[in-house]
């Protein structure tokens, strides 16, 4: 295996009274999909945040590319390659799609906007990802809940990044529109990029990912190659229960309650 | 090429698409149609979904031009509308920065104390201390982008409210005007200063007028055939020249016209050509620069500005500091107005006027949605008003209480467009 893109070592990161971070470890490798799952407040969001920069990590080194790096603002991460699409979207509603799409690195053409390449550039991208909305230049305000997924994904990948990190990407989506993320998730696989995929739904996580990363109360609680584990263990992993043929009954019932 | 322009039908305008991507030709967007029938259509799509832009204002231009025309003759002749052209500059230079500071859904009421501490500034560097007068013009404009800066610090690091900073600033800096006059209190400012001659030059040559109707509209059809062109080339949708043409010749006719009654009169106001000068620059910069982008993001959104790597600080400063500066330039230009810096200089209902100014043009109070031409429509409204009535001679008193009620009703409609634009989406 290539050596790892990112790494992350002994991250924590304190909320007041909440340690929402503690020790925690990930390597991310070129053409990977790492799932990061975990059960509600895990801690999942915020080690994105942390290597996207939002909120920097207490304490911890962050590795790219085998060089110790810091990154204290979305910028540094920017800079590195590291692309994330946000759990809440964080898209402006009062802007058209070209212009959330560009957001942060707009092109330019003599010192102003290059409003035709922008828009140009925008449809390409949208068709090679087979995105449909109705025009790229309405107010994303406007926008279903998916069709703005789809948008945050795409402007994720404007920058051509090396490390995308996706948090939950298919929550808000219907089936077929689940379907396509997974399939532009195993197209940047394809394309040699990392991918860091948070998500709850074990059979999206069990259809792409190559390893699974499983957070508990904030600390690492076992890696799994997707090869040779089953849900049932990742979910005995989740809730913290040990595997033994009892807890893997009861995470299959909570896992059909689901 | 205007066949890609797909929008919502009327009657789809309030209901939510379906969830995931719509496929791509969805049967419930409309194609827009060519020609005048499209336009209608778009037009009215626009309306009921709240996107009202700058109609309510051009009504409101229409209805109190037609009522003062019809009650006196006066307020519709050559010299009045002329005198309204420079009356309302320094209104409209402050409401400029109001509305940068609108944009980003904030307040500053302390634009009417630092146009007057800006003007007697140079009134007392220029006419008791025999300062050069470019320099003292200079160190007025200079304080209000500090005075600015000063309240964007509180406001954007210290993490105070903007309405309170500048509610403190509002008093404190008029404290600081009151201190920099001294005992004096008032000091006048020669005709042949050139902060007198800034308001009261007028180019006499009629020529000067159309001259400048002409360069406006040729360089914005220039510009526009220009972008249609280039999007052609890149295959974008890109607007249908009819289209051009239309904006162009409704463009020409209001110049024109206005150029013509200005000729009527004594010519054009060198205040009137400055102001629009600067518009037509503060425009391109908030919808053509990446500064302005990141204004109307932070306005839309603050936490998706941060993490799209904008800096929110910088934005908020920057903005305060514009507020602060085209306050001090507008001061300048009500104090050549009136060819003195006083006690009173910034006072009385200015403060009302320019962010009424502000809203009146179609500005949104809640932020991300306006532009500075808001500034031009919302001071010729409340101008217009002020004209009118001293005309009529009609009290102070009176006077205050029709602005204000000018002012609710501007916020009333921004309030209910605000609610059916999100209704169909669009807020
Ligand atoms: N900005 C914040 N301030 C205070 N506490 C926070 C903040 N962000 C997160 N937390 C806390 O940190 C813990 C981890 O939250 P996080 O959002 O990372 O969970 P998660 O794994 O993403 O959960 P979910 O699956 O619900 O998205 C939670 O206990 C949460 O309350
Ligand atoms: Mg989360």
């Amino acid at each position: 295996m290539p050596e790892p893109v990112l790494t992350l070592r002994g991250i924590s990161k304190r909320f007041g009274a909440v340690q929402a971070l503690k020790g925690f470890d990930l390597e991310v490798h070129p053409g990977e999909v790492v799932a990061l799952v975990g059960d509600n407040g895990a801690g999942k969001s915020t080690a994105v945040k942390a290597i996207a920069g939002v909120n920097p990590p207490d304490e911890g080194v962050i590795e790219w590319q085998g060089r110790p790096v810091s990154i204290s603002r979305p910028h540094d991460a920017q800079n590195l390659g590291i692309a994330t699409v946000y759990q809440d979207l964080a898209l402006c509603d009062n802007l058209d799609v070209v212009a959330n799409l560009f957001l942060g690195r707009e092109l330019r053409r003599f010192g102003v906007l290059d409003e035709v390449r922008m828009d140009q550039r925008a449809r390409e991208l949208l068709d090679t990802l087979s995105i449909r909305i109705p025009s790229v230049r309405i107010p994303v305000a406007s926008l279903s809940g998916g069709q703005r997924q789809t948008v945050a994904i795409a402007r994720s990948l404007i920058g051509a990044p090396k490390v995308v990190i996706l948090d939950e990407p298919t929550a808000a989506l219907g089936v077929e529109q689940t379907a396509e993320v997974l399939d532009l998730v195993e197209r940047l696989r394809d394309q040699g990029l990392g991918t860091i995929l948070i998500s709850h739904n074990m059979v999206d996580v069990m259809a792409v990912a190559d390893r699974i990363a499983v957070m508990r109360l904030g600390r690492n609680n076992g890696f799994f190659d997707k090869r040779s584990t089953t849900t049932e263990e990742i979910i005995s992993a989740i809730t913290g229960a040990t595997d033994s043929a009892v807890t893997r009954r009861q995470a299959r019932k909570r896992e059909e309650e689901r | 090429m205007s066949r890609d322009r797909r929008v919502q039908g009327p009657d789809d305008a309030t209901q939510e698409p379906a969830p995931g991507a719509l496929p791509a030709v969805d049967s419930r967007l409309l194609v827009r149609e060519e020609g005048l029938k499209g336009y209608v259509g778009e037009f009215r799509r626009k309306l009921r979904s709240g996107e009202l832009g700058s109609l309510p204002v051009v009504l409101a231009v229409i209805i109190i031009w037609t009522v003062f025309g019809s009650l006196d003759s006066t307020f519709l002749s050559a010299q009045n509308l002329s005198d309204l052209s420079q009356q309302i500059v320094g209104t409209g230079m402050i409401a400029v920065g109001i509305v940068f500071v609108l944009l980003l859904g904030e307040i500053d009421l302390s634009v009417g104390s630092v146009s007057g501490l800006c003007a007697a500034i140079f009134a007392v560097l220029n006419v008791l201390n025999g300062m050069n007068e470019w320099l003292a013009l200079l160190i007025a404009v200079t304080s209000g982008a500090v005075v600015g800066l000063i309240q964007g610090f509180f406001f954007a690091k210290v993490g105070v409210p903007a309405f309170v900073v500048t509610l403190a600033g509002n008093l404190a800096w008029n404290g600081l005007m009151l201190q920099v006059l001294g005992t004096s209190g008032t000091v006048n400012i020669p005709a042949e200063s050139i902060v007198a001659k800034l308001y009261s030059t007028v180019f006499h040559s009629p020529a000067a007028a159309y001259v400048t109707a002409a360069v406006g509209v040729g360089l914005f059809l220039a510009a526009s055939l220009l972008d249609a062109r280039r999007r052609r080339s890149a295959r974008v949708p890109s607007r249908p020249v009819a289209e051009i043409a239309l904006r162009t010749a409704v463009l020409a006719a209001i110049a024109f016209v206005t150029a013509y009654i200005l000729n009527q009169y004594q010519g054009l106001p060198l205040a009137l050509l400055i102001f629009l000068i600067l518009l037509v620059l503060l425009d391109l910069v908030l919808r053509r620069t990446t500064y302005g982008r990141r204004i109307f993001a932070v306005g839309g959104n603050i936490e998706g500005a941060r993490r799209a790597g904008i800096s929110v600080p910088f934005v908020r400063m920057s903005v305060f500091s514009i507020s602060g500066t085209m306050a001090a330039v507008g001061g300048i230009f009500l104090a050549g107005q009136i060819q003195s810096a006083s006690q009173t200089s910034g006072g009385g209902n200015l403060l009302m006027n320019v962010i009424a100014a502000a809203v009146i043009g179609g500005t949104s109070l809640f932020g991300g949605r306006g532009s500075v031409w808001s500034a031009l429509l919302g001071a010729l409204v409340i101008g217009s008003i002020q004209s009118g009535m001293n005309i009529m001679g009609v009290s102070n008193a009176v006077q205050f209480m029709i602005t204000g009620s000018v002012l609710l009703a501007a916020v009333v409609v921004d309030s209910l467009s605000r609610r059916s634009q999100k209704a169909a989406g669009r807020a």
